[in-house]
């Protein structure tokens, strides 16, 4: 029961009711779904306005699962690559040694922001991002601190930030769920990554696809249950106007039924879901040229393509927030040969979400965020890195982001963030605010108390908003 | 970092225990080493730099399995013995030469690098003096734990050798006295040498402290950290050597004899700069002179001769006895009921209470339930499955007065009142198949404790047993074998939660269980939630940290017994509670003694070919990238197979196990972790109970005091735990509980809307015996149960959450009852229970095999509550309809309306197949006259369609038939698909799955 919903609907009802069962509720019923959409506040769904003006209208979060090395690819140190071979101060004792990044950091832009030359085409964006260098977490554990990434939390059982985003401001796809996560990795936290914990269960992601375990890909891309295996669209519109027939003969028994009338416009949604959905999901109308720019069709790049591709679909269509996964970077072993082969994995793909977004001018008000649950550590673990949760790096882009900025350092080696460092919490505080609600604000009162995103912390980092 | 000492004497004892031992009770395993599959220890997992460079031969900065073999071998120069000693005889480790590794790999039966009291304990056997000295183990077992993380290192076992061991080892002539800190040792570093409060002062102490200590803390300090300060600053005072020892908010302000630990001289040194004392407007900083005067009191051992108790502990004994004020700490009152107005319309004490509280209101009661409605209602309430059409017709038909009154005591009788009324628990129980988190994997057990919560709802347990079993059926009595499982089976309550088990750190690792244990128990039992305090007093509770730790002790001598598979990211596989013979087994297909070894053989050859080693004991890493992961999967499947060798009993079938806790051997008293960090112990806290509830316990001596907190919480005078019962089942009856937080009852959660009708009820059920049945009884035949779900606005503009029952609140149907009512329509439903669940077919695993699984489950004719509950990964069937969450305890599910449902509802093959089941049913009823339309209306809603139902019916045949097109035979084909359509739909619609 939602005590919002049972003492305003009184117009919304009447239009249901007053909409004759049968042939011409059809012909109104697109109308009236649209109608109800915009004109309910009540659901939960609805937009809603943000707190303040927005910079950003929705997050297209590129989540790179198992912690790619941010001493290879965003943070150069100078300092690592001459001491490369000496014994690690971080490790007292000496019994590690420094490992110099093997690959080399190349200016772009005219801001000459360093990337790997692993990024290259990343790089070519570095006008328009964000690098904080300095970002830390809870835990150097996988589970915990993915689950913190997307929740706030390593320990307790949280809404994501996408269901808060939700929350926060609903949707403007009417005909798609307002969260999307593409690729969501059943390992480290699972659907509590995007979850809706005590948020009602209708701000939870909708997960298309799935990872495996060393991110395999073993979900297909598509909506569960999106398409029926046996009625034609006619004879399931007509099962579905015998549903609704009832509904509302129901509701009008009962006068007020906020969930009953939640049903009715769930159901539109439901119905609408399975002509469009399956229309996002399927790429074969783009362009060659588009294929072509994502690297769709080709061996590295294919997968995660077709990921930004549809995010960028997504985005177009209105929805929230959309998290596309990629994994996994947990290397430990053969930095050499692993770390190369993701980086040819996701630069095209994601430089050519960027370019997208920007052509159809959709950058200025999406933020783009690429990064993962922590770092890795300067120095060596045999021909790998090991965990590091003290200082990382990821960058942001467009919807309120300033440019060519790189923000807060670690140490000399990369170990540790010294120079304004960014807890998970600021980081989601500063999510929130480019999308103009107030991480203080934006609470849902759970067994007794109002909960937020960050808990009882969390600072908005002013010196990267445009 | 201690975990990490462990892992590496883990290490160790694998190499050793490999080498030397070589019992069958020792996989090779290499769980231990890490959770990264890279198969070495890095230095910065080590916390010993001088031992990792003396083992790291090749200084590459990790050490690998060879490089610590051949360490020990270097040390221990001599090659390794192949014969080992059998692993069930103890005579040989009575062999007086033994070196610390060598007992210590005889003694780690499970091979995981650490010593649990109950393989310490082995040492009874086999020392004479501690077969005569009965407890003197446990004792040795708490000095040797200097970590106190439950388990014995190699490192912690080799001290057992400079106190004496050797002897006790070998002749046990020279064991350590058993003179018994019952406490854990608090870390030597936190605390520092012996406080001398209990010595006299020694003259030159006194004068110290009176010249040179007193003078400064009066004058700069005692304005804002003293009893008589107008506010006390971070609740801490320092005109007392109480209050100065016990510290505020941060901890104790002074470590006697280490300065180093003492935040009052951190502060006075202004070295940091967020604890700077006394303040500039103070004074400012202290002249050196005064601050070296403080460091040499300190490294004195502070000596101080100030009595009295600490102010803030006053201050805290005051917000106790304000607490206990709340409305949820009173005793529960049973006053008479009151009077009303309307003589006529209450039945019951109960209806009097309610219509009281409406007549103040000006709010008079809807008119009553038709009778199929209530007997809807009520079947699905009491059973969570809908009546049969004859059952509707017999009830509306049935005149007699006590009609109802009979039709509820069937439906309490009937063994499906308790698997709704189980389920009901397991929401709060955090029931689940499988540990959540990271890795997820399976609890092949937990089924048993689900199948005793229904078998206690089905006997009417009385609800204070039920809490006694589930918190300590292992310490109650039992009559025999049955009831010594059942009680077993029980307390697998306190094992069944989420577990981090990749987490690294062991001591952090059984701290959060134990947290997880404690915050379960609080929202469960007493509606509180104790886990708030673990890092501080609760914020907005009369529930001091130190309650927190008194109860956690209590579950810190707590051994939990949950199982799990050893795979690489299972860093806590634990062992499970062997049950008595008789207990019921699930056969698992193909697990014969024989089939199992030859897998084992065929997983060990692959290892072999992977790694180039000789087998089993020789797990090191390939070199090859490429070959690691190929390595990691065979080497999860070996530990699948191990753990399933290992469930065998000698005469190769399965042996009966079941989740549960146990006693450790060394109860003790745990320390309070400042803010929450296990890298911060302060002084042990005295296990005890909540001092906000003001029914005394049993003072704790022997044992975890389980038993006792048992009692306590079961107690008739305990304000809360009847309270939040009968709450519950409100809550199950009406939709919304009297108190609508059910499962927070503090001061954070609501308030009751009738607190006397709730003591009523309170009262009731504990002077009938702790009986749900009566109870649900009681409430069912009530009159206010029994109302319409009518709207009417001037109620509604009273009192619009119906909190005092002017109606029936509409209700959805749960998750459960949705699927079951389909399976009872469509005649799928099979009533028999089955025997075990999915995970327990599979056995110790990943929940992937069980996952594949799900939607077969669905389709199947199970009741919801058999079904496998994976955590992350509910069944799409429950899970899309807000099934109960088992991350938490879930007193009061969501209740949401998402497209994800309606996709369900339309398009998933689960839904079309029970539809279709229910066609061919329906296609018994003879045709004609819309007979087969009504039939269907009346077994799914209880009633006839209405006119406009009737009328929507046929305009969709009519539209569904038209869409196969203008061919006849085209249409005559589309009859059947149509009339699984029509079925879907009424399954699908609002009607079907609301309660009236």
């Amino acid at each position: 029961m939602c005590p919002n919903c049972l003492s305003t609907p009184l117009t919304r009802r009447s239009v249901l009711r007053s909409l004759a069962s049968g042939f011409g509720y059809l012909a109104f019923a697109d109308l009236a779904q649209r109608a109800a959409f915009a004109a309910a506040p009540s659901h939960p769904l609805a937009p809603k306005a943000p707190h303040f003006a927005a910079k950003a209208k929705r997050v297209i979060f590129l989540c790179m699962n198992g912690a790619p090395s941010h001493v290879d690819l965003l943070d150069p140190k100078p300092r690592l690559t001459a001491d490369h071979g000496k014994a690690s101060p971080m490790t007292p004792g000496g019994q590690t040694r420094l490992m110099a990044s093997p690959w080399k950091f190349m200016p772009h832009g005219q801001s000459g922001t360093a990337f790997s030359e692993l990024l290259p085409e990343m790089g070519s964006h570095a006008d328009e991002l964000t690098v904080i260098r300095s970002m830390q977490t809870d835990v150097p554990a996988h589970g915990p601190a993915s689950i913190q990434l997307h929740t706030g939390s390593a320990q307790f059982v949280r809404p994501s930030l996408g269901a808060w985003t939700l929350y926060g401001l609903g949707t403007e796809s009417e005909n798609l769920p307002g969260f999307i996560n593409l690729s969501a990795p059943t390992a480290n936290g699972g659907a509590q990554k995007y979850g809706a914990g005590f948020l009602p269960a209708i701000y939870q992601g909708t997960p298309i696809g799935q990872l495996g375990a060393f991110g395999r890909v073993v979900g297909e891309l598509k909506v569960n249950n999106v398409a029926n295996p046996k009625l034609s669209r006619d004879q399931q519109r007509a099962q579905l106007d015998l549903i609704q027939a009832l509904n509302r003969e129901r509701l009008a028994r009962d006068v007020t039924n906020a969930q009953v009338e939640g049903l009715i416009e769930s159901f539109e949604l439901g119905f609408r879901m399975q002509s469009e959905a399956p229309a996002l999901l399927d790429l074969s109308g783009e362009s060659e040229a588009t294929k072509k720019l994502y690297g769709i069709g080709e061996e590295y790049t294919d997968f995660m393509g077709r990921q930004c591709l549809l995010a960028r679909r997504f985005a177009e269509a209105g929805v929230r927030f959309i998290e596309v996964n990629h994994g996994d970077w947990d290397d430990h072993r053969g930095l050499n040969v692993e770390l190369p082969k993701h980086c040819r994995e996701v630069d095209k793909p994601v430089a050519a979400l960027l370019t997208d977004l920007k052509s159809r001018g959709l950058l200025q008000d999406t933020l783009v965020i690429w990064g993962g649950e922590f770092g890795r550590t300067p120095h060596g673990q045999g021909n790998g890195r090991d965990h590091n949760a003290k200082g990382f790096s990821l960058w942001m882009a467009g919807g309120g982001v300033k440019g060519g900025t790189v923000y807060g350092a670690t140490d000399d080696y990369g170990y540790e963030a010294v120079l304004n460092p960014v807890h998970i919490h600021d980081w989601h505080a500063t999510i929130l605010h480019l999308l103009g609600l107030n991480h203080e604000k934006l609470t849902y009162r759970h067994a007794g108390r109002d909960f937020r995103l960050t808990d009882v912390k969390g600072k908005v980092v002013k010196e990267i908003l445009a | 970092m201690k975990a990490f000492f462990s892992r590496v004497s883990a290490a160790l004892a694998i190499a050793t225990g490999a080498a030397l031992a070589q019992t069958p009770e020792l996989p090779a395993r290499l769980k231990p080493l890490d959770l990264d599959g890279d198969g070495r220890l890095s230095v910065d997992e080590f916390p010993d730099k001088d031992l990792f460079a003396r083992i790291d031969a090749d200084h590459d900065g990790y050490l690998t399995t060879a490089e610590i073999r051949n360490y020990y071998l270097k040390v221990q120069n001599q090659p390794p013995r192949k014969a080992a000693p059998a692993a069930n005889t103890p005579a040989p480790a009575a062999a007086p030469r033994r070196s610390p590794e060598e007992s210590f790999a005889f003694l780690d039966r499970d091979a995981d690098g650490s010593l649990s009291e109950s393989e310490f304990e082995q040492l009874n056997d086999i020392v004479p003096y501690f077969r005569d000295n009965p407890g003197a183990v446990g004792t040795v077992f708490t000095q040797l734990d200097a970590n106190h993380d439950g388990g014995l290192s190699l490192a912690e076992f080799r001290e057992f050798y400079k106190l004496g061991g050797r002897g006790a080892a070998g002749a046990g002539r020279t064991a350590p006295k058993a003179g018994t800190p019952r406490a854990e040792k608090p870390k030597p570093s936190a605390v520092g040498p012996a406080p001398s409060t209990l010595a006299p002062l020694r003259a030159e102490e006194a004068a110290f402290f009176e010249k040179n200590i007193r003078p400064v803390l009066a004058e700069k300090c005692y304005k804002c950290h003293s009893a008589d300060a107008e506010k006390i600053k971070g609740g801490l005072t320092l005109d007392t050597r109480a209050g100065i020892r016990a510290g505020g908010e941060g901890g104790p302000a002074v470590v006697p004899g280490d300065p180093g630990k003492s935040p009052l001289l951190e502060a006075i040194r202004y070295k940091n700069d967020d604890l700077q004392m006394p303040p500039e407007k103070e004074g400012g900083k202290l002249p050196d002179s005064v601050i070296a005067n403080f460091e040499k009191w300190i490294q004195m051992g502070a000596p101080d001769p100030r009595e009295g108790g600490a102010k803030a502990s006053v201050a805290k004994a005051q917000a106790l006895e304000k607490g206990r004020e709340f409305w949820a700490f009173q005793p529960v009152k049973s006053g008479a009921a009151p009077t009303v107005k309307n003589t006529q319309w209450p039945r019951t004490d109960l209806d009097r209470h309610l219509l009281a509280a409406m007549e103040a209101r000006g709010i008079k009661p809807v008119g009553d339930a038709e009778r199929r409605a209530l007997i809807r209602r009520v079947s699905f309430d009491l059973t969570g499955l809908p009546p049969t059409p004859d059952q509707v017709a017999a009830f509306v038909a049935d005149s007699s007065p006590d009609a109802f009154a009979s039709l509820v005591d069937r439906l309490l009788a009937s063994p499906q009142y308790a698997e709704r009324w189980g389920r009901h628990w397991l929401d709060v129980a955090r029931y689940a198949d499988s540990s959540g988190r990271g890795s997820n994997l399976l609890y092949p057990e937990a089924w048993r404790y689900r199948d005793y919560v229904i078998a206690s709802f089905n006997a009417d347990k009385p609800y204070d047993q039920f809490v006694r079993e589930q918190i300590a059926g292992d310490l109650l009595p039992t009559k025999d074998d049955a009831q010594r499982a059942e009680r077993l089976i029980a307390t697998g309550f306190l094992t069944l939660g989420p577990k981090e088990l990749a987490e690294k750190d062991r001591l952090q690792f059984q701290l959060d269980v134990v947290d997880e244990q404690l915050d379960t128990l609080g929202q469960a039992m007493l509606g509180l939630t104790i886990g708030c305090a673990r890092c501080h007093d609760h914020k907005f509770d009369p529930i001091p940290q130190r309650d927190y730790y008194a109860l956690a002790g209590i579950f810190r001598s707590t051994e939990t017994c949950y199982g799990t598979v050893p795979v690489i990211t299972n860093a806590h596989a634990a062992p499970l509670l062997e049950l008595p013979k008789g207990s019921p087994i699930v056969e698992m297909p193909g697990m014969t003694a024989s089939a199992l070894r030859a897998e084992q053989g065929r997983l060990d050859q692959q290892l072999r070919e992977l790694t180039g080693g000789s087998g089993m004991e020789s797990y090191q890493l390939p070199p090859e990238a490429e070959k690691l992961r190929p390595f990691i999967l065979v080497r999860s499947q070996l530990a699948i197979v191990n753990a399933k060798i290992k469930d065998l009993g000698p005469d190769g079938k399965l042996r009966p196990f079941a989740m549960g806790v146990r006693e450790k051997t060394n109860p003790t008293d745990m320390p309070l972790y400042q803010r929450g960090e296990p890298g911060k112990p302060a002084a042990p806290v005295p296990r005890g109970y909540l001092q906000v509830i003001p029914i005394p316990g049993a003072p704790i001596s022997a044992g975890s005091g389980r038993r006792e907190l048992a009692d306590w919480i079961a107690s008739p005078d305990n304000p809360l735990t009847a309270r939040v019962m009968v709450n519950r089942v409100w809550h199950h009856l009406f939709g919304r509980g009297l108190v609508p937080s059910t499962d927070n009852f503090g001061s954070m959660g609501e308030r009751p809307a009738n607190p006397a009708l709730l003591d009523h009820l309170a009262a009731r059920f504990v002077a009938d015996g702790w009986s749900v049945k009566k109870l649900v009884r009681e409430i069912v035949l009530s009159h206010a149960y029994q109302l319409a779900t009518t709207y009417n606005e001037a109620n509604f503009n009273a009192d619009p959450d119906n909190a005092f029952v002017w109606r029936m609140t509409p209700r959805r149907l749960d998750a459960e009852a949705a699927r079951d009512a389909m399976l009872a329509v469509s005649g799928r439903l099979q009533l028999q229970p089955p025997l075990g669940s999915a995970a327990a077919r599979v056995g110790n695993n990943f929940v992937n095999p069980v996952a594949a699984r799900a939607g077969a489950e669905a389709m199947s004719g199970l009741r919801s509550v058999y079904l496998t509950v994976l955590r992350d990964q509910l069944n799409e069937a429950l899970g899309t309809f807000d099934g109960a969450n088992p991350n938490a305890v879930t007193g009061d599910r969501e209740e949401t309306t998402t497209p994800a449902q309606t996709l369900f509802l339309l398009n998933s093959p689960i839904v079309q197949s029970f539809a279709e089941s229910w066609a061919n049913r329906l296609a018994a009823v003879p045709p004609g006259s819309g007979a087969r339309i009504q039939a269907a209306y009346t077994q799914a809603f209880g009633r006839a369609p209405t006119e406009n139902e009737v009328r929507a019916t046929v305009e969709f045949f009519g539209r569904f038939l038209a869409a196969a097109g203008e061919d006849e035979t085209k249409r005559r084909e589309a009859a059947g698909p149509a009339f699984n359509a029509f079925c879907q739909a009424l399954f699908a619609s609002a009607e079907f799955r609301t309660l009236n």
